[in-house]
């Protein structure tokens, strides 16, 4: 379970977080919604630790988080950018993060899930967006954590390595875990997640399942649902 | 915190630039011990180059190491370790790799050349021991520097200008201090001066252990005068383990407070 209180992140005077409150329960897939640079990545990072906010609390199963970060061993996180040490090789790499974190992981099955086998020992510098994203799945599903982050886990997905991460999600969903992820795919998140949250001018501005956000806003798909949402705090 | 140090360390050493650094000092040490024939005197021309050069190096080394591994630190802030363990842990990888290089660099020539059988071989230990703390502080402050800029062009500026200012700059603008105000009783404030630049300190303490009066210009005598030589050798070998422990603290500090 993660809980948010209170939370405020501003960059410099730009304000970005002001005042988030939200509860994520256990088991199933959370979808943070929002336009660009609404705060979605900030919140995730808020979360993990890597942004350090103003005021507000974050609490993991109950106990809040510390500062020394060590509360992420039950966290596995996939970034918006797959930034990686260019000169290392994939293989390196894994078996660095591995040796890092210091737990067992199920890297092999991953890596033919997403036939990165050709790639092993490219360096990382020599990968295509798309194949980088792919590493970057890798690390964050290696572990087996409760908790899973997604930021923007679609992005530069080929549809063979989109239907297999949204199998990969499903069998995670499976074992219990809490899965929190972001999107600009709708389709994406309408299939996938059981409820959303929807950030809006630095606060949560809606929570609840699809179904839900339909008969508040009185469309029909999700698109258009998000879209009505948008004009209306534009007029 | 050892195990990113260590891996820190190692893809420095993997890197061109360290084995260059080491045959610098290599060629340099044998150069010197050929045309000077003579330990002692090798040991007071190394002086010099190591108080200027070894503080430029730890300043270049420093701040490209940091925004090269932005994308290390970055993947390393994901997992479940303290900030201060990965920057520390990065910082003491930079300094140390360099550390190595230069005792290794010179202490292959000075070994050859029958370094443990001469009289000189406290004051070529000490000369490491200052190049060390060099390493250690100027690193130190070009990580701070680093860390304080997301902009890498100006944190390279900031940083050169700072070796720049310290290695030859304050020389100048001390000098210039104390023709301006020759009328007044300059002992403390030329104290204070030297305390607070690492390299005038390391000067000091070398010259001190030398016992070259001659060499130990007016701030040096001022030291010598204050405390005497023993104390003068300790209280500079302190000043410059404060000088270390600083910057380093500092790094924790920010770090902690630092988004990414
Ligand atoms: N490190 C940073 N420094 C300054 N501004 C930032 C930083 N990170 C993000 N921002 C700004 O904060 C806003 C929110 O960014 P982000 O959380 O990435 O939004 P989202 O993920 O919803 O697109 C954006 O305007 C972005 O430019
Ligand atoms: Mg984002």
């Amino acid at each position: 379970m993660i809980k948010i209180e209170n939370l405020h992140k501003k960059y410099g005077k730009n304000k970005i977080l002001t005042g988030v409150d939200l509860e994520i329960p256990e088991k199933g897939i959370f979808a943070i919604l929002g336009p660009n640079g609404s705060g979605k990545t900030t919140m995730i990072k808020s979360i993990l630790g890597m942004v350090v906010p103003e005021k507000g609390k974050v609490f993991i199963n109950g106990k809040e988080t510390h500062p020394n970060g060590l509360y992420r061993k039950n966290l596995d996180y996939l970034p918006q950018i797959a930034n990686f040490p260019g000169n290392l090789g994939v293989k390196e790499l894994i078996k660095m993060i591995k040796d890092l974190r210091g737990t067992k992981a199920n890297e092999d099955e991953l890596i033919e899930l997403f036939g990165l086998q050709g790639y092993l020992d490219k360096k990382l510098n020599n990968l295509s967006g798309g194949t980088k994203q792919k590493v970057n799945l890798v690390l964050a599903f290696m572990f087996d954590s409760p908790i899973i982050i997604l930021d923007e886990p679609t992005s530069g997905l080929d549809p063979v390595a989109m239907l297999n991460l949204k199998r990969l999600i499903a069998k995670e969903k499976a074992k219990g875990k809490t899965i929190l992820v972001t999107s600009h795919i709708m389709s994406f998140v309408e299939e996938i997640s059981d409820e959303i949250v929807f950030l809006l001018e630095g606060k949560i501005y809606f929570k609840g399942s699809i179904q839900e956000l339909r008969e508040k806003t009185g469309e029909i798909d999700l698109e258009h649902a998000i879209a009505h949402i948008l004009t209306e705090n534009n007029a | 915190m050892l195990k990113i140090l260590k891996y820190s360390f190692f893809d420095l050493i993997r890197s061109r630039w360290s084995y260059v650094y080491l045959a610098f000092y290599l060629l340099l040490g044998f150069v010197l011990l050929f045309l000077n024939n003579d330990l002692s005197k090798a040991v007071i021309t190394l002086m010099n180059v190591i108080i200027i050069l070894v503080p430029l190096i730890g300043t270049i080394f420093g701040v490209m190491y940091y925004y090269s591994s932005k994308e290390f630190t970055e993947l390393l802030l994901a997992q479940p370790i303290k900030r201060s363990s990965i920057f520390i842990g990065q910082y003491l990888g930079v300094a140390l790799s360099l550390v190595m290089s230069l005792v290794i660099g010179l202490g292959l020539p000075f070994i050859l050349y029958g370094l443990f059988e001469s009289a000189a071989i406290w004051d070529f230990s000490l000369l490491l021991v200052t190049g060390a703390m060099l390493t250690l502080i100027f690193t130190a402050l070009a990580f701070n520097i680093a860390l304080y800029n997301e902009n890498k062009i100006k944190g390279f500026s900031y940083a050169i200008l700072l070796w720049l200012f310290l290695a030859v700059i304050y020389d100048g603008l001390f000098l210039l201090s104390l023709i301006l105000f020759e009328e007044y009783p300059l002992d403390k404030f030329t104290l204070i001066a030297t305390v607070f630049n690492p390299i005038d300190l390391s000067r000091i303490l070398i010259l001190l252990k030398l016992d070259i009066s001659a060499l130990l210009g007016y701030t040096g005598a001022i030291f010598n005068q204050f405390f005497g030589t023993s104390l003068g050798l300790i209280s500079a070998l302190g000043m410059l383990t404060l000088w270390v422990i600083l910057p380093v603290w500092n790094i924790k500090s920010k770090a902690q407070k630092k988004d990414f």
